[in-house]
């Protein structure tokens, strides 16, 4: 396998939760998971910047979180399920935090879906959407 | 005996589980959606399992990252729904058949499937999900369910021959339980989606009806699909669907397929419906 470019790489737009990231995200995940319960999510709303600190995350992470940037957080090694605490206690939906991942409004990213969705054409490889015009 | 006579595969969207418990299943955007679901409703009040064996995923729910069990079979007596960030779903807590379960952990593991015993766990959408889907709004779900949790959240899950062959093993160890029971097994998750990132929104209609044929008549073919061609096709969340797999896997090599349903979207995703049912 050495040397060999992994094809999941090839998929655009696409960040796959495999071993390195789940390494590099895991107390970020976990610090997502934390939000599982009533209590901590009251005291994140409270002070977030006071409740990460808690946690052995990065400060690039830390301040992902903080700006709830979300393509940020996934590359940073933040899992989708995971994340959903996150905007689960921002009141957000799925559908909002994608919308806002594929840099769409989420009328428009409604829309799209009402419309069957992202087609595959043209969205397989890296070389698809750098073709693009 | 107990005798597996039937398959169903279905979708567990949370939002489909949110718009049954906000009581939104009439407004027009979902109104397709539960219509296509009522003729399953039928069959399954008509077909009623004693005991349903429940594939899905736990979404950060019961497992962390501290324990991440690749296949993770429930053997207790009871499984209360998961508080998933916002209090747990209304729907009544899960009954366990736990004398079924114990002989399946043992006997797939004697026949060489590692899986991992459960006794304490919550149950989350994946699992709620399709029951709702499937039963409506009872005091207490109709059956008895054992809840089966497969790893497709850290890459890699089990591949889809695995699945495949696990399913076969489930087959083997149901109908060597001395009791009368009738069984059902219901694999869930997909079909095409994907939640993260900027291809987000991905669905592929082609895909998914190739996958669904090929469930009923060629499994074979598509237990040899590797995870590049679920997550490149069907999103990086698509890769759910080797959850079917075990389905079918416990199911006689020919089938009749009694019904099915494709809609798109539920929130960011397909949703995929199918029975099938033994020949015998």
């Amino acid at each position: 396998m050495k040397g060999e470019p992994n094809p999941f790489d090839d998929i655009p737009g696409t960040t796959l939760f495999d071993a390195q990231r789940s390494r590099q995200g895991y107390h970020l995940n976990m610090f997502c998971m934390s939000l599982m319960k009533a209590d901590n999510r009251g005291a994140f709303k409270a002070d977030e910047a006071s409740y990460l600190l808690k946690f052995p995350m990065t400060a690039e992470q830390r301040e992902a979180v903080l700006a709830r940037n979300w393509n940020r957080l996934i590359a940073l090694g933040g899992n989708i399920y995971f994340l959903a605490k996150l905007f689960s206690t921002d009141g957000k939906s799925f559908q909002h935090v994608a919308a806002i991942m594929t840099g769409s409004t989420q009328e428009d990213y409604a829309k799209m879906m009402l419309n069957g969705g992202r087609p595959p054409e043209g969205n397989r490889s890296k070389k698809d959407w750098d073709n693009r015009g | 005996m107990a005798k597996l006579v039937a398959g169903v595969g279905t979708s567990h969207v949370p939002a489909i589980g949110a718009a049954i418990d906000l009581g939104k299943t009439q407004e027009p955007y979902w109104q397709p959606l539960f219509k296509g679901y009522e003729p399953a409703r039928k069959w399954l009040a008509e077909h009623r399992p004693d005991v349903i064996i429940l594939v899905y995923n736990d979404h950060a729910s019961a497992f962390s990252l501290e324990m991440i069990p690749t296949f993770a079979l429930g053997c207790a007596e009871a499984f209360a729904p998961a508080d998933e960030g916002w209090g747990p779903r209304q729907v009544p807590v899960v009954k366990g058949h736990p004398e079924l379960a114990w002989h399946i952990a043992q006997s797939v593991i004697l026949d060489e499937f590692d899986l991992t015993i459960v006794n304490n766990m919550t149950v989350d959408h994946g699992l709620t999900v399709p029951l709702s889907l499937l039963f409506g709004q009872p005091q207490e779900w109709p059956c008895q369910v054992i809840p089966l949790a497969v790893n497709v959240v850290q890459y890699p899950p089990p591949t889809g021959n695995r699945c495949y062959n696990f399913g076969k093993a489930i087959r083997r160890a149901v109908e060597s339980f001395d009791q009368d029971l009738k069984v059902m097994i219901f694999g869930t998750g997909g079909m095409s989606h994907q939640l993260q990132g900027p291809r987000a929104g991905l669905i592929n209609r082609a895909f998914d009806t190739a996958f669904l044929d090929n469930l009923t008549a060629d499994p074979g073919k598509l237990a040899r699909m590797p995870h590049i061609d679920y997550v490149r096709e069907a999103g990086s969340e698509g890769i759910e669907l080797v959850m079917w797999l075990i389905m079918r896997g416990a199911l006689d090599e020919r089938v009749r397929e009694i019904y099915r349903f494709y809609h798109v979207p539920a929130s960011n995703t397909a949703v995929g419906h199918i029975i099938l049912e033994n020949e015998a």
